[in-house]
């Protein structure tokens, strides 16, 4: 928001007060003047601080889901290019790769199973008896408010009858204001409790008179996204009528991998958590896409595209609408998966893994925000399917349910489930369907899904493909005009964008953003907001902001905070890209002087970032030493190194690539870590990390990468525990104060096996 | 002298394009869409951030320079670079040195008490020279009273925004 300071002349002689003005001399004026004038550019250099901090977190944020296509892409890679060299790594593979396949009812029964789990008699948390009832899900709430955690039984019971209420609920849920007479809409939590339990205390519990719409986006990101589940749940049982939940990008089991949720879940849960992951996997499916309001306001949680169809959208089945990651299809090139029966090829055949698409749908690489030159992408978001219809394709089908017949014919004789001797075990969706599944989506449902639920809205008129999260799209004003007009709507509610208000209007007021996770980047960084309705359907908006201290802190203390975490993160991409940058720099050195100009600072970080930032707007932040606008490059990035490493024993090049691929690592790992047990080996980790750096181009020799592990203290016995290990990485990332490098290895390191909390040091 | 002349146009070549990448640099913080275009409503902080010092009218007039015949409501790029590279080659809207600041404060404290009250400041900022909007003058006094004394001791006011601004 900037200022936009009235221009307003004092009164000329004759008019009112003017008489006042002439006994004050034109000196205090031109003082007054000049003290504004200064001021107003204070203030504007202020917000181009606060924008170009909400760039940094926005662009990181944007690029790490933009590197989930680049690790799909990855996997795709390997899928065509490698070659098991040995049976040791075919089986490596083929784990790997097994197909997770979607769970059956009856195995849903089974992963759902609560009965059997004993609650010992030492706990402590709170407890759940069905039906629910309205004191029952005030006393959670509370009970979360005190740190409680509620277990693993009372989880499943809560899900296994949420699944049950859900699947009756149609997929656009209708609300009238008839029947209670104010509708509050909240937007993103991100795992925020504190939001949560905020909204309910300033806004009042839900009841029938007080009706509720969460418009997705629960989990992920925040450390109580299991709590804010239970609490919603709990809510949506005891007030089916009143309380209403919309699916949002984050309901989906292949974002959470990344994103936080998955580690949240294994963390709280070590025993169960699996269980509780995978009957979740299907909960979110159920959730309800969209809710209207009076068939007059349209709430879902991305957008729309000039495709949307909503009675499209309220006829299919949305349970088969697993991930919007990914869609599963049964015909590849047209072809039908076949049933017969014929002898292996002596080739060997590619497996798919079970989180690729079968058909390449997702997006071509995203293209930059502001590139300059490069046109703006068509609005076909998909790339042609890339499958050579070459004749091994049928015998690679009929050798899968071949597989598929022996799989099956073994565990119904109660034999365990193995691969044949050099022999993978390959199940796929396509095969899966030829059971009990429910049918697959079309190309056609699953892009309307993807497209209400990854859209934004954009000022220009227009529908084009959105490619800086990798799906749906950005949609203009004529857009939501062609829509409301369509169905007869007066405007649209949806989330899915952090703003600094927690909310925001545009297209003439037709389409409402609403955020409801406050502090999302950093504490500071924004407000949180709902939006209540009433029978005259006009929004009234509430803001907050979930933390006390803020609210003491000027504009310029608060955005000087978030500024600062902004460009913490920033550093430490800067970090990450060391040998990069070096390299650019080196090339704008060709006189070898160690010196560059400002300029070609900016240039060359950009050429190596990508990440679309005004770098001379930020360069006073990132580069403090500079004499007569050069630049003594290699000391910055020495002191940049400084900052990052307290160390001495790990190599600052490992470390840096390390940092670079972090992300990627952590979600290589837990889609390695199938059984969702928080171990994988020293040579899985080995394995992956070679293939990945061969792919990615990175040279990191085997013995690094051991070095590296041995010095971060594993338990000897061969297995990583994941979250030890990343936990570690962190806690080398945090600067310590010098002299107290050795203490922090201490902290890091496990004696008798047990593991080590971080930050106890 | 024809060389020192073809010196010096060099040198505006190239500190002119210099400028070209910082003013481009600052335009895009505000180009949501990615299209060279910023909100009219934004230039005004996208001058001051390049460095520059306008009064409100002086903005006004630069705006009328940059905009569309018909307003659109949207500045092109391609119409802004050349106007505020002159501006930045002229050295047009300079900044207000600290002392010319606390000098303009001890007019409008005249007895040198050394600070102006809560509601000397609202009066002159509201008032007087091209008065503050309510938003504006609320975010000064959250900054700037003592909320001991309920007043702006300005000299001190003056050197925490320095310091800040640099």
């Amino acid at each position: 928001m900037s200022r936009r300071g009235a221009l307003r002349l004092p009164p000329g002689p004759g008019s009112p007060g003017s008489q006042a003005r002439f006994s004050i001399p034109a000196a205090a004026f031109r003082a007054a003047a000049l003290i504004q004038r200064w001021y107003r550019r204070y203030v504007a250099r202020l917000e181009m601080r606060r924008h170009c901090t909400w760039r940094i977190f926005q662009s990181i944020e944007y690029a790490g889901q933009q590197d989930q296509v680049k690790l799909h892409d990855f996997f795709s890679y390997l899928v065509e290019h490698f070659t098991p060299s040995s049976n040791h790594e075919r089986d490596f593979l083929n784990r790997v790769f097994t197909e997770e396949r979607f769970p059956q009812d009856a195995e849903m029964e089974k992963f759902s199973d609560y009965k059997s789990i004993e609650v010992p008699d030492n706990y402590t948390g709170p407890r759940l008896s069905f039906p629910l009832l309205p004191d029952h899900a005030a006393a959670l709430v509370e009970a979360f408010r005190r740190k409680q955690q509620l277990h693993a039984r009372y989880v499943l019971n809560l899900l296994h009858e949420t699944r049950k209420h859900l699947e009756q609920l149609p997929n656009i849920t209708r609300v009238s204001t008839c029947y209670s007479e104010e509708v509050t809409v909240c937007g993103d939590l991100h795992g925020q409790l504190d939001d949560l339990i905020f909204i309910f205390y300033k806004n009042g519990l839900p009841s029938p008179e007080r009706a509720y719409v969460f418009n997705g986006d629960f989990v992920d990101r925040g450390k109580d996204s299991v709590e804010i589940l239970m609490v919603l749940f709990a809510f949506m049982l005891v007030y089916p009528k009143e309380f209403h939940l919309n699916r949002g990008n984050h309901e989906d089991h292949m974002v959470n991998l990344r994103y936080g949720f998955t580690k949240e879940v294994m963390h709280k849960y070590k025993t169960h958590g699996k269980k509780i992951l995978k009957t979740l996997q299907d909960v979110f499916c159920w959730l309800p896409l969209a809710t209207l309001v009076d068939e007059k306001v349209l709430i879902l949680h991305g957008g729309v595209s000039d495709m949307t169809d909503l009675e499209l959208l309220a006829k299919l089945d949305r349970h088969k609408i697993v991930s919007t990651l990914r869609r599963k299809t049964r015909k590849e090139n047209g072809k039908q998966a076949t049933k017969e029966k014929a002898t292996p090829p002596s080739g060997a055949g590619r497996p798919t893994p079970w989180f690729l698409p079968q058909t390449r749908s997702l997006p071509a690489s995203p293209l930059r925000l502001g590139a300059s030159g490069a046109p703006r992408a068509g609005r076909s978001s998909s790339i042609p399917c890339s499958c050579p219809a070459d004749a091994k394709e049928p015998a690679r089908r009929a050798r899968r349910s071949v597989d598929l017949e022996l799989d099956r014919c073994r565990r119904q004789a109660g034999l365990p489930v193995s691969p044949a001797q050099g022999e993978p075990l390959l199940c796929t969706p396509e095969a899966d369907s030829e059971a009990e599944e429910p049918p697959e989506p079309t190309q056609e449902e699953w892009k309307q899904v993807v497209d209400i639920l990854w859209s934004d809205p954009m000022t220009q008129d227009g529908c084009k493909a959105n490619t800086i999260r990798g799906g749906g799209c950005y949609f203009g004003p004529n857009v939501t005009e062609q829509l409301l007009q369509k169905y007869n709507l007066q405007f649209l509610i949806r989330s899915h964008e952090c703003k600094p208000e927690g909310y925001e209007f545009c297209h003439s007021r037709k389409v409402l953003t609403i955020f409801s996770a406050s502090n999302y980047y950093e504490v500071g960084s924004n407000r949180g907001a709902y939006v209540k309705l009433g029978p005259a359907l006009t929004p009234y908006i509430v803001q907050y902001q979930a933390n006390e201290a803020t609210h003491t802190l000027t504009m310029r203390q608060r955005i000087s905070r978030v500024e600062e975490a902004a460009l913490r993160s920033l550093r430490e991409k800067l970090f990450a890209h060391s040998s990069d940058l070096l390299g650019e720099f080196k090339k704008h050195d060709a006189d070898k002087t160690g010196f560059i100009t400002l300029s070609d600072w900016a240039e060359a970080v950009e050429s190596v970032l990508r990440l679309g930032l005004p770098w001379r707007m930020l360069r006073p932040q990132l580069v403090r030493s500079s004499t007569d606008n050069t630049l003594e490059y290699r000391s910055w990035l020495e002191d940049l190194a400084k900052e990052q490493l307290s160390h001495e024993n790990i190599q600052s090049s490992l470390l840096e690539t390390l940092y670079q691929n972090r992300s990627n690592l952590e979600t290589i790992f837990r889609i390695i870590d199938s059984d969702h047990s928080g171990f994988i080996s020293l040579d899985e980790f080995r394995q992956t990390w070679k293939l990945f750096s061969s792919h990615m181009n990175v040279d990191i020799t085997d013995d690094c990468i051991c070095d590296l592990a041995r010095s971060i203290d594993f338990n000897k016995d061969g297995h990583i525990d994941i979250n030890e290990f990343l936990e570690a990485f962190r806690l080398v990332e945090q600067s310590c104060p010098e002299g107290e490098a050795s203490d922090c290895r201490q902290a890091t390191s496990t004696t008798d096996g047990g593991c080590s909390k971080p930050g106890t040091h | 002298m024809s060389s020192t002349k073809h010196f010096m146009e060099i040198s505006q070549e190239i500190i002119a394009s210099e400028y070209h990448k910082k003013i481009k640099d600052a335009f895009e913080v505000f180009d949501h869409e990615a299209n060279n275009t910023v909100d009219v409503r934004e230039i005004g902080t996208i001058i001051r951030s390049l460095g520059c010092c306008p009064s409100e009218g002086e903005l006004h007039d630069l705006i009328a320079e940059v905009e569309e015949e018909e307003p659109t409501g949207y500045i092109r790029f391609e119409k802004f670079l050349p106007v505020m590279t002159e501006v930045l080659l002229e050295r047009r809207y300079r900044p207000i040195p600290e002392d010319t600041l606390l000098r303009a404060f001890e007019v409008l404290d005249p007895s040198k008490r050394g600070f102006l009250t809560k509601e000397e400041l609202i009066k002159y900022m509201t008032e007087e020279g091209e008065p503050f909007s309510q938003e504006e003058m609320e975010e000064m006094l959250s900054a700037a009273i003592d909320p001991e004394s309920n007043s702006i001791h300005y000299k001190d006011y003056i050197a925490m925004m320095v310091v800040d601004d640099s």
